[in-house]
């Protein structure tokens, strides 16, 4: 069982280590989204430390949505996807050796560059130290429902745009437990318990997220 | 003849026209009654004077907004779970209805929060929570709207469905599980309300309406979609011949 899995997130990882270009948009819209902020509401220190954890966390959530519309899309097309849900493999496993692969693709990079971002937002080191920890938490969160999204959305027209409506709203836990516990270390709180309730929801979505996924995608392929 | 005649989009077609006239007067009267105790009756709040009779169209319009999700998921779950088309068809009709209960409940919220807490709008948990849930129905809209095969869209709103459906907890309970500057709730199952008899009469007496009239617009919208979807058999194009 664990051998699908990991052939699963094994031709994911080649696959986008072979198509470098999409993955690098994902990471520079997430610094280009992140980079507006400052331009846009005036570059005063202390304001932008003040809003500096909600607007990387809410950058993340968006670029990860942006590669999320194609996690099932490209399969789907050449029709190696019906191959894989048709095989005695359990499609949960496949659910969640891609959404494992997005996470390591697409939001460990995230991880690597938010620090940065967090320096130029003016961040004391101890909220990047939070940041980071709240970000790695709750990327998983990003990348198990919304394989639950693309999976509903599978070759729909407009997919992309339908899957934003459909998942933004589930990722608003984790956008708030994740950016509170930043705030909450700034401001002198701790960040314990939003970074507790982050976890519970992760393994809450973990538990739930694959096997609605598979459903979504039994459904899509019918 | 069992409860599961029903079940037949043909049989609960005929029941649904049956019952929904009686469903949209008793919704009528009890709407008329409803707010004539609410606004005549019901003595004025001693704190709050006047501004306070908006919760007799916010409080069931709120309790609606979440009920009604709630069915939603159970009738979805019940399509996933025994494959029955009715139950997908119900959950597709009452969407609409819980959409604009939320819409009612956001709406009457904000000019409740205006005159008592000063501000129309305030981030707190159970406010959020509550237009959470108004994207969620909008979402499930939109997932049924761009869907064009029926079977497909069925189940994927009903999978949509059940996963937003923990929302519904958050907002139940997020005036008691974070400190929130939305109240507590004033109608408590295990201890006396907190409000004068006459106003929860007439609080209840709304919400029995608001109840009576999702039932009476969710079968009409039923027996729109079961002829829509029955088209093809005998009994659907006699009907659909007779309308024409």
């Amino acid at each position: 069982m664990h051998r699908f899995l990991l052939a699963v997130l094994r031709r994911d990882l080649t696959l986008a280590a072979r198509r470098r270009g999409d993955w690098l948009i994902a990471q520079f819209f997430f610094v280009i989204v992140a980079s507006l902020f400052p331009l846009g509401v005036g570059p005063e220190p202390e304001m932008l430390a003040r809003i500096g954890p909600g607007v990387l966390w809410v950058a993340a959530t968006l670029a990860s949505l942006l590669s999320l519309a194609r996690l099932f899309e490209d399969d789907h097309r050449d029709g190696s996807l019906e191959h894989m849900v048709l095989s005695p493999e359990p499609t949960v496993l496949l659910v969640l050796g891609k959404a494992l692969a997005h996470w390591l693709i697409y939001c460990i990079p995230l991880l690597l560059i938010a620090p940065i971002l967090g320096i130029q937002f003016n961040l004391p080191p101890d909220a990047i130290l939070v940041l980071e920890f709240s970000l790695l938490l709750g990327t998983p969160i990003l990348s198990l429902l919304g394989a639950v999204g693309a999976a509903l959305t599978l070759g729909l027209r407009g997919g992309g745009v339908l899957l934003t409506l459909l998942i933004l709203p589930l990722y608003i836990p984790a956008l708030i437990f994740g950016a509170g516990a930043v705030d909450g270390v700034m401001a002198g709180t701790g960040a314990e318990a939003h970074l507790s309730l982050l976890g519970a929801f992760m393994m809450l979505s973990l538990m739930i997220a694959p096997w609605i996924a598979a459903s979504a995608l039994r459904v899509s392929l019918e | 003849m069992s409860l599961y005649t029903y079940a037949a989009p043909s049989q609960f077609y005929r029941l649904a026209g049956q019952l929904t006239p009686w469903f949209a007067w008793s919704a009528a009267l009890l709407t008329g009654v409803g707010l004539y105790v609410s606004f005549f009756v019901a003595p004025t709040d001693f704190q709050q004077s006047e501004a306070y009779r908006i919760i007799f169209i916010h409080v069931p319009a709120a309790w609606m907004s979440m009920f009604i999700y709630l069915v939603m998921a159970f009738w979805g779950a019940i399509g996933l779970a025994f494959n029955t088309r009715l139950s997908f068809m119900m959950s597709r009709a009452l969407a609409p209805t819980g959409a604009m209960f939320t819409v009612v409940a956001l709406w009457t919220g904000a000019a409740w929060g205006k005159p008592m807490w000063g501000a129309w709008w305030v981030w707190d948990a159970r406010l959020t929570s509550e237009l959470i849930l108004l994207f969620l129905y909008a979402g499930i809209m939109a997932l049924w709207a761009s869907i064009d095969d029926v079977r497909r869209g069925d189940r994927a709103g009903a999978l949509l469905t059940l996963i937003g459906a923990i929302n519904i907890p958050i907002i139940y309970f997020s005036v008691k599980w974070w400190n929130t500057l939305h109240q507590g709730s004033t109608i408590n199952l295990t201890k006396a309300p907190s409000m004068a008899q006459t106003m929860l009469i007439g609080m209840l007496l709304l919400a029995v309406a608001a109840w009576f009239y999702t039932i009476a617009v969710a079968f009409i919208r039923v027996r729109r979609l079961i002829l829509e979807r029955e088209r093809q058999t005998e009994w659907a194009k006699d009907i659909l011949a007779k309308e024409a």
